[in-house]
């Protein structure tokens, strides 16, 4: 069976700059992948591109983005319109710019299924109140009637989410659902898309700068660093054996809540400098940064090699060392 | 003598009409060379707390007793010099630095205000402050949009230390930066903490950060601290339900998919819940909670905690 | 800063490259090299960074690529070096004999606008005129401005009964109609070139000092100013070191168009007879054709004309300027 989404070398340019370079990424039904990087990274452009919601002067340089045997890449525009929100759904990190202050929540989700599925609109309405229930809003009948701004943010995430479900999707896209919100309501809203997917069999590409939320509801992970797909792995593989100096700086500068270390024991494993430096880089664009590279690692960018069946590494000094080896050569200090 | 003592601390600000108590009667204490942690989720007042002790909004109640004298009521010139000791550094170091300003501008300016050394002096100290975070002299004569992220809140810690201060409020200095910067940060925070002597009171909704960074950890919930102890003592032995859910909201490798602690939205600092605040989200809320307001009492060696049910006494 | 080139964010990537080559030597700074990152660069603080100096720069190459607003600048530089050189092209008084009175333009070659009435020449009225039009719309435009932010920037800084009791005094101001309460400054005063300017700034500074206030209200709210308070700066310092540089982009474009305002003020009231008597104005001069508009329109249209294509000019070039400050209209505010 073939992947559900199966974006093959993507790549994203804007007049100047081509942030997304080859970037191949696939989501099976049912599966969350996860999309990790910081800012700057290319991971959120790429979500944009897959349902061509790219910034005007942004454009798809290259590659395809095949869905349903389909590639939304090349699809014309009413094709696209129909894809968009009833088999592909999006979340966004700031459900309060992505809601219309005006619209009632209950009108902005009948809105939607009165779009794909043509529903009366009494039908779309008593759609909407159960929708509400779906995301676990409490007393859906009156929250339907309410406006973005009545509600607290994890609301309106969750509205966004009832949103995008509306017409159940096969895949759904969140770009940093849970960034904007406090950690006891990112558990519930995590806790609320993971059980969605399930229901719904829905594959879910979660865009996410948190490797916590990666380790607890991915199973595969793609780590970007500045455009490139450096790694990718099931996520117990990632966590335990990290292959990349990047993914192995990130998972070392990272203050864990179980782990032994304080700061007056020590200081954190820092990775020096920033993205930025991955600017006019011929080779790695890790490589300014990378405590382990060497001369050939700034001429060339490094090939994503397949070590293992879903394991990819974009580092030929890691991959080449035995992985025990490796490690023991992370950074330290 | 504490370095910081904050006593029974109230503040809030009218909206529409209506009251409302972001600080609800807050006491804690800072010592010399210690790292406080203030960890909380938003609305729960911990910035308002920091703009209170900075005297940026004025405490409707309470003292705040720093090196033994009031700063609440504090003007003019008094309030000036206390500004020097006690300094700030912001979360967002886009919005904090002014973009219109070189670096050179925004490091020697706290110096012209309080008067301090000449002109060459200033420059010189300015040099130095920028040396100091990391970052080359060569940077002064740039504007502040000409950098990272990561170097302007080095940019910001460079004008909070510049005055030479006693304790800084860090409010959420790392929660605007990308994890790579972040421990490069923190990383210097804790240098110049040893280098200088500083005192700090950390500011972050992070469980981790505050656990790597605090010596103490306060837990605040709507205006008040519910839950206060030693970084070790919070983290190994939670005692208040609503820190033990913070702790558990965390997502953590190792585990999987486990269903979210806490139902519910954090409730407004506009109708605050009678009886214990937390007693609607509470799992272990008695009639009792919905009565009675719980307040911090000794549960071991130095912890604090704000429940009717929890354990007394020290750990066996 | 060294150089001259500039920081566009979306080439970012190829500048910084460039730029790092040319930086100095650090000592022992790791994290140097990756000077300009626009990293992290968050929704939230666009409103702040479009103020740097260097959109500064990116906003005059808008500006400079705008043709109509660099046909706006081109007219009133014609009109300015008119009104400089007016001393030295036409020498004698303007309000003096010059010539047969009523000649057409091109009827006589030594008049090529033609002579009024009494015999003077349009010409020569024509620049002389532009000297006073420019000089009390800057002048007046002065005026307003100054009032305005000082105004404007206390209200909105302060706040509280200081900006209500100021907000009181620009309705009042606004409800008035302007030109009104000009006439009536106008008659008190003699009729003087400072007189008049002073009165054009004193009905157009509330509009200043509005725009000036919301911004004000807006800045004082942001981290950097909560910063400078808690470093121990005063509110002078404050007002005009932190917040007014941030404050004044939409100021400036609201700068051609009170000039503007103020020309077309001081030519209305020429054109009623309340100016200054001893200067010959672009109004004054309508004012004295408007008798012989049918035998003899051309006295009426020449300065019109004048009035026209200066006012359009400096609206064009205010055109320009908002949309050079504000790059979500310029097409260059994404990314």
């Amino acid at each position: 069976m073939s992947a559900l989404l199966d974006v093959r070398g993507l790549s994203i340019a804007f007049p100047k700059a081509t942030p997304v370079r080859d970037v191949s990424l696939t989501v099976e039904a049912g599966e969350t992948v996860a999309l990790v990087g910081e800012s700057g990274s290319g991971k959120s452009l790429t979500a944009l591109a897959l349902l061509r919601l790219l910034p005007e002067r942004a454009r798809i340089a290259s590659g395809e983005v095949l869905f349903g045997g389909r590639d939304l890449a090349r699809l014309g525009d009413r094709e696209l319109r129909d894809v968009r929100g009833r088999d592909i759904a999006m979340v966004f990190q700031e459900p309060m710019t992505a809601l219309n202050p005006v619209l009632s929540v209950g009108d902005q989700i009948a809105e939607v299924v009165r779009l794909h599925q043509g529903l009366s609109r009494g039908a779309a309405r008593a759609r909407a109140v159960e929708l509400l229930d779906l995301v676990r809003i409490p007393e859906p009948q009156r929250r339907v009637a309410e406006y973005p701004h009545e509600l607290s943010g994890g609301m309106r995430q969750r509205v966004m989410i009832a949103i995008a479900v509306a017409c159940s999707p096969r895949l759904l896209i969140a770009d940093e659902p849970t960034t904007a919100l406090d950690v006891t309501i990112q558990a519930q809203v995590l806790d609320l898309l993971d059980a969605l997917r399930r229901d719904l069999s829905m594959g879910l590409l979660l865009i996410t700068h948190d490797l916590g939320v990666v380790a607890e509801w991915a199973d595969r992970v793609a780590v970007m660093y500045a455009g490139r797909k450096v790694e990718e792995a099931p996520f117990e593989v990632l966590f335990a054996t990290p292959l990349h100096p990047y993914t192995r700086g990130l998972l070392a500068a990272s203050p864990r809540l179980e782990a032994g270390q304080h700061c007056s024991v020590g200081p954190l494993n820092e990775i020096r400098g920033s993205i930025a430096s991955a600017a006019g880089e011929k080779g790695c664009a890790f490589a300014p940064r990378c405590p382990l590279a060497r001369a050939a690692c700034r001429i060339a960018v490094p090939d994503l090699v397949s070590i293992a069946p879903g394991r990819l590494s974009a580092c030929p000094v890691t991959t080449a060392a035995p992985v025990s080896e490796a490690c023991h050569a992370a950074p330290v200090g | 003598m504490p370095l910081l003592s904050v006593e029974d601390l109230h503040a809030g600000y009218a909206v529409g009409g209506q009251m409302l108590r972001a600080v609800d009667g807050v006491s804690f204490t800072v010592n010399t060379g210690e790292t406080v942690g203030l960890v909380g989720e938003s609305g729960c007042g911990k910035s308002s707390l920091a703009k209170v002790l900075m005297r940026l909004v004025a405490p409707s109640a309470g003292r705040v007793l720093f090196d033994g004298t009031d700063v609440a009521p504090l003007k003019g010139g008094p309030l000036k010099s206390y500004r020097r000791q006690a300094q700030m550094v912001f979360q967002d170091p886009f919005a904090s630095l002014n973009p219109r300003h070189t670096v050179a501008e925004i490091l020697k300016g706290p110096l012209e205000v309080h008067g301090l050394g000449s002109r060459a002096e200033r420059a010189q100290a300015a040099g130095a402050a920028l040396e100091r975070v990391g970052l080359p002299r060569a940077a002064l004569s740039r504007y502040p949009h000409e950098f990272s992220g990561g170097q302007r809140q080095r940019l910001g810690i460079a004008r909070a230390l510049i005055l030479s201060p006693r304790l800084v409020i860090c409010d959420e200095p790392v929660s605007a930066l990308d994890l790579s910067i972040q421990a490069q940060i923190l990383n210097l925070l804790s240098k110049m903490k040893a280098e200088l002597g500083l005192s700090y009171l950390f500011i972050s909704h992070d469980l981790s950060v505050v656990r790597y960074f605090a010596d103490r950890v306060l837990v605040m919930y709507l205006g008040r601290i519910v839950e206060t102890g030693s970084w070790q003592e919070i983290f190994s032995r939670p005692l208040h339900p609503y820190t033990r859910a913070l702790m558990e909201a965390v997502p953590t490798p190792g585990r999987r998919r486990h269903a979210a602690p806490l139902s519910g939205d954090l409730p407004s600092a506009r109708n605050v819940p009678a009886g214990c605040r937390f007693h609607p989200r509470c799992p272990l809320a008695t009639p009792l909670c919905t009565e009675a307001d719980p307040v911090l009492r000794p549960a071991g060696d130095g912890q604090q905690v704000a429940c009717h049910h929890a354990p007394t006494g020290a750990p066996h | 800063m060294h150089g001259t080139d500039t920081f566009n964010p979306t080439a970012g990537a190829r500048i910084a490259a460039s730029r790092e080559q040319n930086l100095p030597p650090s000592p022992g700074a790791e994290a140097w090299p990756n000077v300009h990152a626009p990293d992290a660069a968050r929704a939230a603080t666009q409103e702040v960074q479009r103020l740097t100096p260097a959109h500064g720069r990116r906003a005059l190459r808008a500006f400079l690529a705008n043709p109509t607003a660099v046909a706006g600048c081109l007219i009133l530089v014609f009109v300015t070096a008119a009104a400089l050189l007016a001393p030295l092209l036409f020498p004698d008084d303007p309000l003096e004999l010059a010539g047969r009175p009523l000649l057409w333009p091109g009827q006589d070659p030594r008049f090529p606008l033609g002579t009024d009435a009494l015999g003077r020449n349009v010409l020569a009225g024509l620049v002389h005129g532009a000297r006073v039009s420019l000089l009390i719309g800057a002048s007046a435009a002065i005026v307003g401005l100054l009032a305005g932010i000082l105004i404007g920037a206390t209200a909105g800084y302060f706040g509280g009964a200081v900006d209500d009791g100021l907000v009181k005094l620009v309705e009042i101001f606004q409800t008035i109609p302007s030109f009104i309460l000009l006439i009536v400054l106008v008659a008190i005063a003699e009729p003087s070139i400072p007189a008049i300017a002073l009165a054009i700034g004193a009905v157009s500074w509330p509009q200043v000092a509005r725009l000036v206030r919301a911004q004000f209200r807006a800045l004082k709210e942001k981290e950097l100013v909560a910063a400078a308070h808690a470093l121990g700066y005063g509110h002078a310092r404050i007002i005009f070191r932190e917040i007014l540089p941030n404050a004044l982009p939409p100021v400036i474009v609201l700068i051609s168009v009170t000039v503007a305002t103020a020309i077309l003020m001081e030519s209305a009231l020429s054109f009623m007879g309340l100016g200054d008597p001893n200067v010959v104005s672009w109004g004054s001069m309508i004012g004295a054709g408007r008798e012989l508009l049918r035998t003899a329109w051309y006295l009426a249209a020449v300065p019109g004309l004048a009035i026209v294509a200066t006012v359009l000019a400096l609206n064009l070039i205010g055109d320009g300027l908002n949309d050079a400050l504000n790059p979500r209209l310029s097409g260059e505010g994404q990314q």
